[in-house]
């Protein structure tokens, strides 16, 4: 019994923002299952009362000064952008507000 | 000297005869851009970059004109007296996932196809202050998630030692670069092995220096808190050498520690050096000499290196790692999720390439959609999927929340296990190269031959890839891997150039002596293929 | 369509409001939250941008330290604990604005958590809200919608400008507040106005909403009178000015008790406030697609906060703007009225440094309140980016007070002041504006008066003393205004032989 549905995954897609046709929704539910299965041992380790860890050197207080740095011009920010108007990034309608 | 000559010199070999002057950077320089033209092929056709070069497809972007420029001003400022860097002149190629100036970065993939980098990463700036002609960059698993070269979106890269095999991954250009004599040195970059299993299975050095001891700006993240840029060489002293001109405190990366640099090269040299491991405690990981799937030839040639050690005055000590059976669930589940958010930036509105919905209304939301389903490839649409699922509402406790507790006790393993011995060692790579398509279709198996690498990116430690010889089955290159605590990246360098100096005396000279010469082994391919 | 409301008072009659609000307050760092770009407004479209700012490949972000600062200064001043350990994540979501595709907030370990501020109404009723956390995130960039009226909907496309993205925010966010009843809409101008007061107090932001410093989103629900569950609520998103908060959470009250009267349920979305209609309509519903997979943000390390750093900001605090009012106002001895309309219109910082320059509470509150207001209200400025210093009035009042000009003459030479023509002495010498106090001159100034003006002089003569003030109004005009009007009067009834 597949444990990740194809909706399931349709909704991963989505919030992912990749493009599906069913036929990858189908083959990614079948391959996501198999490596969440494999993966699943995670919660099984004694993990009891351990603190998580999110860098492997635990580090502290890394603060930059507040001083400007020489950046981009507004043609460098530009430079490799797929459609631009009037020093800006043009992009296409958009649907949903944030 | 003769082209072959030249490029067989190591780089610190190269780098005497430079300061001598009985060799010019740009004589250098243009042997191995020779060698490189004789070795990477042609496009097999040259309107479809996705199917790549007919030789080792080692490099993305060949930079001859900077490369040559370098050269000749590194030649003038020597002959004009200037103080240089010791390995000033001295070429090397490039990741493609490093970012630099003034050459494309792709990260092997379709959605950086074009793009133009308007800064260099820090380690490139260092390379270029060290004046070291940057050669190229080398082909890699599209952003650097895979273990062979086959996820590039530019066509695999070849083992020179058998073309019909993977240069493992995702390093594999660089790999392959290093050993078949197209760059003495060249940059890699490790997230779970990606430096240490290519040179592996190449017979080369590869290393992951401490995580934050090598700045990994400019570096295209994969897995921010397992990244981590390190150096791909021919011998233990290049790669120190190396390791000395990337290394050091960057104030634009936050995970960047802020200890002194080296000494490597001298602790490479001092390890070499008769007597060089009397005393080192060596720790023989037991988990993973029983590792399921360790392929006899590599178990052999593992055990020939502990008697070498042994016979170098090393201790060998029985050790255990006992929660590494639970590191490959924890670090693809850290991984993936930070590779869904790291690659959530491509999505076609600042840079790269946007591809248009094949039908329907063009919204900024479809555009980006269908920008991410045309410019990843299946591997990294499978981590980007498994990393949205591992973060999401109701199951990131279950997932990340767990994995990132697995990545404590991992590295209280570690802590443990370096409190009895000095080093680790264990095979780098269960398998030695494996035939380009024979795991592409099963993620899972590809996964599996990470299970000694991945441990060290959980826990940041330093960890390094030499030669062990050849697996007697295929004939094919074994790696051994060192492992050390952290900040004790010195350590390394002198265990394992002690190893190296034992086996090569054992052999007679260098593994990659024995590299047929690639150009023979791509003519009898081209040959067997048009028959 | 509209949405169908109750009236406030009958809204009130049934319910009982509870507010929530998230106000983000941007930084005047100099440079963004995670790179070194300028923070700054109004300047050419992406010039303000570093790779980092615009998400390029390889980058990394770096924390700004004054950014951190002031956030511990601002969770100071909010009454906050300053976390020993806070941290960045990631908020994961797609939106063209955004260059990472996710913004990097705070989540589970903000900056500051648990304090409160006492709000203060007009009427002096003080409401006390508490404050659940105060945490650091970066700003997003501007999106200028092309076609469809410039709005969202219905733009054929848009542009976006990174200049704003990554600068630093502070979102601070309140506990649900009850009890306010009918003062609600009033509490949530006075919230709004508290917290900007803070933020220019403390120095970290420039507070001006019209630019969006500050920016409120006003969380409102019902409970049914006499029950104490809190209802379904709703979000009006970027209420923009104090007013429009006021007129925001009115509506929303009035339509939550429309709903809810009707038997139909709140709906929770967030909701858009339109200043030119005065009413919200329904945005976006809260759905699954707000999963934002926060974790932590793996490229940056934790903050960690010690005694001794909390204590070197504390010191650093200036004096909190309620508990100064109350000491300037007992200090100055105005009353309540004339208090609260000094603080209205902004020149309390003015009369202040007036009186610490020299001059008397009332003289200080004449000229700001007065002369200065007008000449600020002409010209379309704050009275206190006049450019007119307290030095130049406590000048202008010792003039005065010396004799050498009187209020209208003081008047001309502060025009002459905003001119830039220099000090008040010297346009007074400069100008020749100073009082006549020649006697020969004014009495010959008189005479000629009352010369001139046979029949008036004759009427002051016969007792109409009031008449005189012809004469002297004959006389300040013959010696431009700078005769001492009271001096005239008395010259005049003297040689007319009249009692003043």
């Amino acid at each position: 019994m597949s444990a990740i549905s194809r909706d399931q995954v349709a909704h991963l897609a989505n919030l992912a923002r990749i493009e599906m046709n069913d036929r990858e929704l189908d083959h990614m539910a079948a391959e996501l299952d198999v490596i969440v299965e494999a993966v699943r041992s995670v919660s099984e380790a004694p993990i009891q009362d351990v603190p998580p860890t999110s860098h492997p050197i635990a580090m502290s207080n890394v603060l930059r000064d507040d001083v400007v740095e020489d950046g981009l011009t507004s043609e460098e920010a530009l430079l490799n952008a797929p459609d631009a108007e009037d020093g800006q990034f043009k992009v296409p309608a958009i649907l949903n507000e944030d | 000297m003769s082209r072959t000559e030249l490029v067989q010199l190591s780089a610190a070999a190269a780098a005497a005869k430079l300061a001598a002057g009985e060799v010019s950077s740009e004589e250098l320089t243009r042997a191995h851009l020779e060698h490189i033209a004789a070795t990477d092929g042609d496009a097999v056709d040259p309107a479809d970059r996705s199917r790549g070069k007919t030789g080792l497809n080692a490099f993305l972007h060949v930079a001859e004109e900077e490369a040559l420029a370098t050269a000749r001003g590194v030649d003038a400022s020597r002959a004009a007296g200037d103080e240089l860097h010791p390995l000033a002149g001295v070429p090397i190629a490039v990741k493609d996932n490093i970012v630099t100036r003034g050459m494309p970065t792709t990260a092997a993939s379709r959605m950086l196809e074009g793009w133009l980098s308007p800064y260099d990463a820090t380690v490139i700036a260092k390379v270029r202050e060290a004046r070291m002609p940057i050669l190229g960059k080398t082909n890699l698993d599209e952003f650097a998630m895979g273990s062979s070269t086959e996820h590039s979106a530019f066509g695999v890269s070849r083992n020179p030692w058998d073309l019909d095999r993977i240069p493992g991954g995702s390093g594999g250009g660089s790999a392959a670069a290093v050993a078949a004599f197209q760059a003495p040195l060249a940059l890699g970059s490790d997230t779970g092995g990606s430096i240490r299993q290519p040179a592996s299975v190449t017979g080369s050095v590869g290393v992951h220096p401490t995580y934050g001891s090598v700045s990994r700006y400019g570096a295209i993240a994969m897995a921010s808190s397992l990244d981590q840029i390190g150096p791909h060489a021919r011998t233990v002293r290049d790669a120190a050498l190396l390791h000395e001109v990337l290394g050091g405190h960057d104030p634009r990366d936050a995970t960047s520690l802020k200890d002194p640099v080296g000494p490597y090269a001298a602790e490479a040299a001092a390890g070499a050096a008769e007597g060089g491991l009397r005393g080192l405690r060596v720790g023989v990981v037991q988990e993973l000499l029983h590792a399921e799937g360790l392929q006899d030839g590599v178990s052999q040639r593992f055990r020939e290196s502990l008697e070498a050690l042994r016979a170098a005055g090393a201790e060998i000590v029985e050790v255990s790692l006992p929660h590494l059976k639970y590191s490959l669930g924890a670090y693809y589940l850290i991984m993936s999720s930070e590779v869904s958010s790291n690659l959530a930036k491509y999505d076609g509105v600042r840079f790269g390439a946007r591809t248009l919905p094949e039908d329907g209304p063009v919204t900024i939301e479809r555009v980006m959609a269908a920008t991410r389903a045309a410019g990843f490839n299946p591997e990294a649409k499978r981590r980007i999927i498994l990393g949205t699922y591992a973060l999401s509402a109701g199951y990131y406790d279950q997932y990340y929340g767990a994995a990132q507790k697995v990545r404590t006790l991992v590295m209280r393993d570690f802590e443990q296990a370096f409190g009895q011995v000095d080093v680790l060692v264990s095979p780098t790579s269960p398998t030695t190269a494996f035939r380009a398509g024979e795991k592409v279709d099963d993620p899972l198996a590809m996964y599996l031959n990470d299970i000694a690498t991945i441990p060290i990116n959980l826990a940041g430690v330093p960890a390094i890839s030499v030669p062990g010889g050849l697996a007697p089955e295929n004939g094919l290159p074994v790696g051994i891997q060192f492992v050390a605590p952290v900040r004790e990246d010195a350590r390394l360098y002198r265990a394992a150039a002690g190893l190296e100096a034992a086996l090569e005396a054992q052999w007679g000279g260098p593994l990659l002596g024995r590299l047929p010469a690639t150009e023979t082994l791509i003519s009898a391919r081209t040959e067997g293929a048009a028959k | 369509m509209s949405d169908a409301t109750l009236s406030f008072d009958e809204a009130l009659a049934k319910y009982d409001p509870v507010l929530g609000f998230e106000v983000h307050v941007e930084l005047n760092t100099k440079t963004k939250m995670f790179d070194a770009a300028p923070n700054a407004f109004g300047d050419e479209p992406n010039a303000n941008t570093t790779p980092v700012s615009l998400g390029l490949p390889g980058v990394l972000p770096m924390v700004n330290r004054t950014a951190v600062e002031s956030a511990i200064k601002l969770g100071l001043a909010l009454g906050c604990e300053i976390a020993p350990v806070s941290e960045f994540s990631r908020k994961n979501y797609f939106y063209p604005d955004t260059p990472k595709n996710f913004q990097t907030s705070q989540y589970d370990k903000p900056i500051a958590e648990n304090g409160s501020i006492d709000i203060e109404l007009e009427d002096g009723t003080v409401f006390t809200v508490d404050i659940e956390r105060a945490h650091m995130e970066e700003d997003a960039g501007k999106l200028n919608h092309k076609g469809g009226a410039g709005r969202i909907q219905g733009a054929a496309y848009s542009l976006v400008d990174y200049n704003r993205a990554g600068v630093p925010l502070i979102e601070i966010v309140t506990r649900p507040i009850r009890g306010a009843g009918e003062r609600a809409p009033e509490l949530a101008r006075a919230y709004v106005a508290a917290i900007r007061e803070i933020v220019k107090n403390l120095g970290i932001s420039d507070a001006r909403m019209e630019r969006g410093n500050v920016r409120c989103d006003a969380n409102v629900s019902l409970m049914p009178k006499g029950t104490d569950a809190l209802g379904t609520r709703t979000e009006t998103k970027n209420v923009n000015s104090m007013r429009s908060v006021e007129r925001a959470v009115r509506f929303e009250i009035c339509r939550h008790a429309a709903v809810l009267d009707s038997g139909a349920k709140i709906v929770q979305e967030t909701r858009h406030w339109h200043e030119d209609t005065r009413e919200t309509t329904s945005g976006r519903p809260k759905s699954d697609a707000d999963d934002y997979r926060y974790f932590p943000e793996p490229d940056l390390v934790p903050v960690v906060t010690d005694a001794e750093w909390i204590e070197r900001l504390r010191a650093e605090l200036p004096e909190p703007p309620a508990e100064r009012r109350r000491r300037l106002k007992a200090e100055w001895g105005y009353s309540d009225e004339e208090f609260r309309d000094v603080v209205n219109a902004g020149v309390m910082d003015q009369i202040e440094e007036t009186i610490a320059s020299g001059a008397s509470a009332a003289v200080a509150r004449k000229w700001w309140m007065g002369e200065i207001s007008r000449l600020a209200k002409q010209r379309e400025v704050e009275p206190g980016e006049l450019g007119i210093s307290p030095v130049t009035v406590v000048e202008l009042n010792q003039l005065i007070e010396k004799g050498e000009i009187n209020d209208k003459i003081a008047r001309k030479v502060l025009e002459h002041v905003l001119e830039g023509e220099g000090t008040p002495a010297e346009i007074v010498e400069q100008r020749g504006l100073a009082v006549v106090s020649d006697e020969g001159a004014l009495s010959t100034a008189v005479d000629e008066a009352l010369a001139a003006m046979p029949d008036v002089a004759e009427k002051i003569r016969g007792g109409k003393v009031q008449a005189a003030g012809a004469v002297v109004g004959q006389v300040m005009k013959a010696t431009r205004g700078q005769a001492d009007a009271g001096r005239v009067r008395e010259l005049i009834l003297q040689k007319l032989g009249v009692e003043g």
